[in-house]
């Protein structure tokens, strides 16, 4: 195990490494100069070449990539062109929320995707698996931010039940939670749609093996069966899996900030496009390439733990 | 002894017609069809379905609630909302089915060399691929298009690089595999050129894959420019679009639902129909996943 996570480890840096120059060269091929795009149009010559020149956009293309990367190294992810503001502290700042978001809608996608999935297997083409399975499909179709609007509508507007905008503070935790709610499901109930599909297929394709028949002919009961064998089994393809779902969160949890109101690192990208933030925008995406290049690893891992097989490979 | 003798006899063109009737007894493929069928003559016939103009204002009547004369109300500033939102079909659908077009021929395109070429080549198409892969589609078509600007060319121009990894991906595996079976060995050993041998040989087997594929991202394609305009990185106004309207609904929620409501519906049962049609396809070529 020691030397697969080691081997593991090193793989992820040359991804990392790569992403990492993809977003450097995009960054820096966007037409218009950052300095001019950040002071704007009416900006007299002068301020815009000391801009440059504080910027570092002055010297060769590859001293730049270079003190990029050394930057990175150091942990040092620059300064916002607007406020001036160290961008660290700013995405210290909203990190957590966007952490804690993801985490909640992927324990909403798998508490009702899951059990959904398994019953629409079992009891495949009857009636339960034909509704399970138009559902699955339209929550495939709702894209994120206009669930959102219907769940602020019934559940924020009409009922009243839930703050329709927003987040409260971490130090208040019952109007933090309070105010997790519609997010997290608007964005875990399209993903338990995902859970839904993929854990009838696997569960299906494992119902269908040697060793449930064999189960099954020695006159094992069917509970004993199902979640003694055949879902065990299943759950590892699934564990895979909740890192791709992990990820897909992730770019929907922009959309949800937006629709929401509330404070995170796709708000804070959307707000660092609109006002041409290269700075901002740049470390954004670092931030972003580190935590799927960390999601991808620790999926690996887990499939290591889960599935001794594939350490020797 | 019957099937092993009919086996071999069954020539393409059978095989094709029979896959033509099974996508016809498939209700879901069905049901997607003639709901993408109808989005496309709403989309081109525009004008004739529209009750009244889709950009033509009176701030007298901002906001009225739906009515029998305006059944979807009218938004801020008094604009027919049934009117817009047929005529957002044809943004949706523009962007949606060019911006595939688009990235799945480049797509497939890279897949392919890639796989025939070999070597180095192949090494860093798919490797650049596999880098693209890593980021949610959302994100990638925002830094795409927040370096490109607005409009409607780079907005199709920002979703197709978006979906040109998924294609590569899904036509190299097998475009490789087939590459060295026998029949495109003895294509080539009787002198066949490679461009002949890609069109008749490798295309049309990896055809029906591509094509379940390309339904599958039209639909997210057509979620992808709704998130993007729903941001405010969409097409400018006046040109009405579904995203876009149900952005500027969002802030009357509470005094005029049907505002944003209507345009996401709209949305919903456009990606709900190119969702149906993909599937549908998915089960009639490969009836292993379709149990």
């Amino acid at each position: 195990m020691v030397r697969y996570t080691v081997r593991r480890l090193l793989l992820a840096i040359p991804t990392l490494l790569a992403v990492l120059t993809i977003i450097f060269v995009i960054v820096r091929v966007a037409p218009g100069d950052p300095a001019t795009a950040a002071l704007g149009d009416y900006a007299s010559e002068e301020a815009v070449r000391a801009l440059r020149q504080r910027m570092g956009l002055d010297r060769p293309l590859w001293v730049q990539y270079v003190s990029f990367l050394a930057d990175l190294l150091r942990g040092d992810l620059g300064k916002s062109l607007i406020t001036g503001q160290p961008v660290i502290d700013q995405i210290r700042h909203v990190l957590p929320y966007t952490v804690e978001l993801t985490v909640a809608a992927i324990l909403v996608g798998l508490v009702i995707g899951i059990p959904i999935g398994i019953v629409t297997a079992v009891r495949r083409n009857t009636i339960v698996d034909y509704v399970g399975r138009v559902v699955s499909l339209a929550g495939l179709s709702v894209p994120a931010f206009y669930l959102g609007i219907l769940l602020i509508y019934f559940f924020a507007v009409r009922l009243r039940l839930f703050p329709a905008l927003g987040a409260a503070e971490f130090s208040e935790p019952g109007a933090h939670l309070h105010a997790l709610v519609l997010p997290a499901l608007s964005l875990g109930l399209i993903e338990a749609a995902y859970v839904t599909r993929m854990t009838r297929s696997v569960v299906l394709s494992v119902l269908n093996e040697d060793y449930v028949r064999t189960a099954r002919a020695k006159g094992l009961p069917e509970r004993i069966v199902l979640f003694g064998h055949a879902l065990r089994s299943a759950m590892i393809p699934l564990v895979s899996l909740i890192g791709l779902f992990a990820i897909s969160l992730i770019g929907g949890s922009v959309l949800t900030e937006e629709v929401f109101a509330r404070p995170g690192l796709g708000k804070l990208m959307i707000g660092a496009m609109k006002q041409k933030d290269y700075t901002m925008l740049q470390s954004i995406m670092v931030v972003y390439a580190f935590i799927i290049v960390l999601i991808n690893l620790v999926t690996d891992l887990l499939y290591g733990v889960v599935d001794p097989r594939v350490r020797y490979e | 002894m019957a099937v092993a003798r009919e086996l071999p006899v069954a020539g393409v063109r059978e095989r094709r017609w029979r896959r033509v009737q099974a996508f016809a007894r498939n209700r879901t493929a069905l049901v997607g069809l003639v709901l993408v069928a109808l989005l496309l003559l709403i989309a081109v016939a525009a004008p004739v379905f529209s009750p009244h103009s889709p950009i033509e204002q009176s701030t007298i009547h901002r906001l009225e609630p739906p009515s029998r004369e305006y059944p979807f109300g009218r938004d801020d500033f008094g604009r027919d909302i049934l009117s817009r939102v047929i005529y957002g079909t044809r943004i949706a659908l523009l962007v949606g089915l060019l911006s595939v077009a688009l990235g799945g021929i480049l797509g497939t395109t890279m897949g392919v060399v890639a796989a025939f070429r070999g070597g180095r080549t192949e090494t860093w198409l798919m490797r650049l691929t596999d880098v693209l892969l890593a980021f949610p589609d959302l994100i990638t078509g925002l830094l795409i298009l927040a370096v490109l600007g607005p409009g409607l060319w780079k907005m199709i121009i920002a979703i197709a690089l978006t979906i040109t990894p998924r294609f590569s991906r899904i036509a190299h595996g097998p475009a490789l595999s087939i590459k060295n079976r026998d029949f495109v060995e003895a294509a080539r050993a009787i002198g066949v050129g490679d461009v002949r041998i890609l069109f008749r040989h490798i295309l049309p087997n990896i055809v029906g894959e591509l094509l379940v594929l390309a339904s599958l991202w039209t639909a997210s394609a057509i979620r992808l420019e709704a998130s993007l305009s729903f941001i405010g990185l969409g097409v400018r106004p006046p040109t009405p679009t579904w995203g876009q309207m149900i952005r500027d609904g969002t802030v009357h929620l509470t005094n005029a639902p049907w505002f944003s409501l209507f345009p996401g519906l709209a949305l919903l049962l456009t990606i709900l129909a190119f969702n149906l049609v993909g599937d549908g396809l998915r089960d009639v070529l490969d009836p292993k996943t379709q149990a």
